[in-house]
């Protein structure tokens, strides 16, 4: 029963778990690369929702500074994960760009099949 | 074709309120959600709307491939030349200080660097949707 | 000129960033390599004397923006990230003279600008992180170098190269991503980003968040682990080495893994250390298993290879096992040991590479049935292939040797006779995959692919030479490299044995 409580009490970290672990699943058991690629997104999102939950505040106001107002949302976390968005944004590009070239060399972008046509010594 | 009729009129309509919203982002980024990275990103979508709706060479004709692979480093620049400018002022480096004074001088770099990341920001964009369709062609 | 000194570790990052950004604007490649070349050679400068004041004036701190640290990104640089520093930008400049005559041979002629300003953003990343006392801001460089590193190699002619590019990505990422939890972690527990900051914290807040801490421990250690190609995690390196062109393996080889064990190192010891002794906890028992095993299986792997390129990959494996082992023993000699084996192995493996890089250059293959009687053909590249080679069994007046010694000094200390053993059992191995490579060089007849060969232009063997003396003088003359391993030891260890 008390783990049930935490479970409700904390289901924005139960979210960001289950998150973590279905992108994580993604990229290890798809070949296709895209779907690697989506995996690898999904589980980048999830480490976003775990730097951003903690930092609403309960009772805590929107962090613009106002004299009415003496509890604040963190803003820091918000800040980091902008960059870490832009950091993923960057890697998804650059993932995408080299399954197009690697579609132009091997006519395919599953993985496995292109270890087929190139086989690792 | 009478569908293609609506999509081409609605995008012309709306074409010049996506990039006034962008701007608009980009300048209330101090007072709710916006800022550099978020303008960029929807100043680039108009580029690319139109040229989903219109074609590339109508897009590029607005936004030149050249001019968005040199918006790239440009952007850059501005923002490592703020930070050089505390620098050159005698202090460390990205210290907006020195360009004014008490929160003014605070609130005169960050737009800088924000202008800054508008630019490189929409240029990539620009550049990696020319760099796929490209591939295409 | 204090001015210029009080702001060298600004320029230590800024510099190739800034060269980046002007690489970008150029169209030839010419104006680029200059650039490059310029920026290169600025670098050692730069960091020379940053080293130098750590080593005689105590740790800097720099405040980036004026801002006061917890509050602000700090870079703070001791002789620990000091050493690393001068070891990525001495490498850096090595390489470029090198890059002058082979990236021109091994790369598109429209894409050489691209490249020397991936080259500049990788540098940047591999400074900024073994300059910056920030977490995130650590994160931020990891990323920067790692995507421009994703570039360098899918840049390499063979179309195998793409693949491991994406491969690379996709594990790389994944890494840093774990590295971010870990970060992330820590932050709701101690409500700080700056290292030495959670360092004076972290003992508080393992009183009353122990699991919180010890995940954090977990993630961080398994995200470089991925990035510094940890037993078994190093899956990417081979293929990434093999494939990438030559002037990128050399670099990367050199660099890139070895900034990641920094800042494992850092946390472990800089940040966890301040709240558990490292030794105790159940990490340091799972590294040194993971080190031994690399030692052993990529070394087993080495031997078996037929391209040179993929066995010196290998072989960077079972290295970075040295110096986790050493890191995994936790105490002063050991830790010492595997300071002094991240500058060593980057002197040596360089030497390598890049006498491959100028073996590829004159007759355009590095597999080991081509290279049969080559070292007639080009004598002073081989030599330094032999040499560095010798230095990676570790034999006595090679920078090898330095490591070994304090590595096995570290396993007598903690009484882990086993180890001792396995350190040189694992030399043994290194001695079979080496004088293979030797054999075939130097006393086969001369085959038809090496008949072509001649020792590369100046510039190229230039480098080669220097990493190649480098390796011998300081295995003779210790202070410098073995001297600021120990202080940086001692600083890590904080006054434990």
């Amino acid at each position: 029963m008390e783990a049930v409580h935490t479970l409700i009490n904390h289901y924005n970290y139960v979210i960001t778990i289950f998150l973590m672990v279905g992108g994580l699943y993604i990229v290890i058991a798809r070949g296709n690369m895209v779907k690697k690629l989506v995996g690898l997104s999904i589980f980048q999102t999830s480490v976003y929702l775990l730097f951003i939950s903690p930092a609403k505040i309960l009772g805590g106001t929107a962090p613009i500074l106002d004299p009415a107002y003496s509890v604040y949302s963190n803003p820091l976390p918000h800040v980091l994960i902008l960059t870490a968005i832009v950091v993923g944004v960057a890697t998804i590009a650059l993932g995408l760009a080299l399954t197009v070239r690697i579609n132009e060399a091997y006519g395919t972008i599953d993985e496995d099949e292109v270890l087929e046509k190139d086989p690792e010594p | 074709m009478k569908f293609d009729l609506i999509l081409r009129i609605g995008t012309k309509l709306i074409l010049p309120f996506i990039l006034l919203f962008a701007l608009y982002v980009q300048f209330h980024g101090d007072y709710g959600p916006g800022g550099g990275f978020q303008a960029g990103v929807i100043a680039a979508a108009m580029v690319i709307l139109m040229s989903l709706t219109f074609g590339i060479n109508t897009a590029q004709r607005v936004a030149p491939r050249a001019m968005v692979e040199r918006m790239v480093p440009l952007g850059v620049l501005i923002y490592a030349g703020t930070g050089v400018a505390g620098l050159l002022m005698g202090r460390n480096f990205l210290d907006y200080s020195v360009l004014g004074h008490g929160a003014h001088a605070r609130e005169l770099g960050i737009f800088l660097v924000e202008a800054g990341v508008l630019v490189t920001v929409a240029g990539t964009m620009c550049s990696l949707y020319y760099a796929f369709v490209e591939r295409g062609r | 000129m204090s001015q210029l000194i009080a702001q060298l570790p600004a320029l230590q990052v800024v510099v190739p960033l800034l060269g980046a950004v002007l690489v970008a604007f150029c169209r030839g490649g010419r104006t680029a390599y200059f650039v490059s070349l310029l920026v290169s050679l600025l670098m050692p400068v730069v960091s020379g004397l940053l080293l130098w004041q750590a080593i005689i004036a105590g740790p800097i701190s720099y405040h980036l923006g004026g801002w006061q640290p917890p509050w602000g990104i700090e870079y703070h640089i001791d002789v620990f990230n000091g050493l690393v520093l001068m070891m990525v930008s001495a490498v850096g400049a090595l390489v470029m003279p090198f890059a002058w005559r082979s990236v021109a041979d091994e790369i598109d002629e429209d894409k050489q600008a691209w490249f020397y300003c991936m080259y500049l953003l990788c540098l940047t990343g591999l400074l900024g992180i073994a300059a910056t006392g920030d977490a995130f801001n650590a994160f931020v460089f990891l990323e920067i170098s790692s995507l421009s590193a994703y570039v360098l190699i899918a840049l390499g002619r063979d179309r195998r190269a793409l693949l491991a590019a994406f491969r690379y990505l996709i594990m790389g990422t994944i890494g840093a991503t774990f590295y971010v939890i870990g970060i992330g972690l820590l932050y709701v527990v101690t409500g700080s980003l700056n290292i030495v900051d959670i360092g004076s914290r972290i003992a508080g807040a393992a009183a009353v968040y122990p699991h919180a801490v010890i995940a954090a421990l977990a993630f961080i250690t398994v995200g470089l682990g991925l990035k510094l190609a940890l037993f078994p995690l190093h899956v990417w390196l081979p293929n990434a080495y093999t494939y990438a062109p030559s002037v990128v393996t050399a670099f990367m080889a050199a660099t890139a893994t070895k900034v990641a064990i920094y800042l494992l190192a850092r946390f472990a010891f800089g940040v966890f250390g301040q709240a558990f002794d490292f030794r105790t906890l159940p990490v340091a028992d799972i590294i040194l298993v993971l080190s031994v095993a690399a030692m052993f299986v990529a070394a087993f792997v080495a031997i078996s290879e037929t391209d040179l390129k993929r066995m010196l990959a290998y072989s960077s494996v079972s290295q970075i096992g040295y110096i986790t082992l050493g890191i995994g023993i936790a105490n002063k000699p050991g830790l010492t040991g595997s300071i002094v084996h991240l500058v060593n192995h980057a002197m040596m493996k360089g030497a390598l590479f890049l006498a491959l890089g100028a073996v590829v250059y004159r007759i355009g293959s590095a597999r080991l049935s081509d290279l049969a009687g080559i070292g007639r053909r080009m004598p002073w590249t081989m030599t330094a292939f032999t040499i560095a080679g010798f230095g990676l069994i570790g034999t006595p007046g090679t920078v090898g040797f330095i490591s070994k010694w304090y590595l096995v000094a570290g396993a007598f200390a903690a009484g882990q006779w086993v180890l001792v053993f396995l350190i040189v059992g694992s030399s043994l191995l290194a001695l079979v995959y080496v004088g293979r490579a030797v054999e075939v060089i130097w006393f086969r007849d001369t085959g038809p692919a090496a008949a072509r060969a001649t020792d590369p232009p100046p510039s190229m063997l230039a480098p080669i030479l220097l990493l190649m003396a480098a390796v011998v003088y300081f295995g003779v003359e210790t202070s410098l490299t073995a001297g600021i391993a120990e202080r940086a030891a001692a600083l890590l260890l904080g006054g434990l044995p």
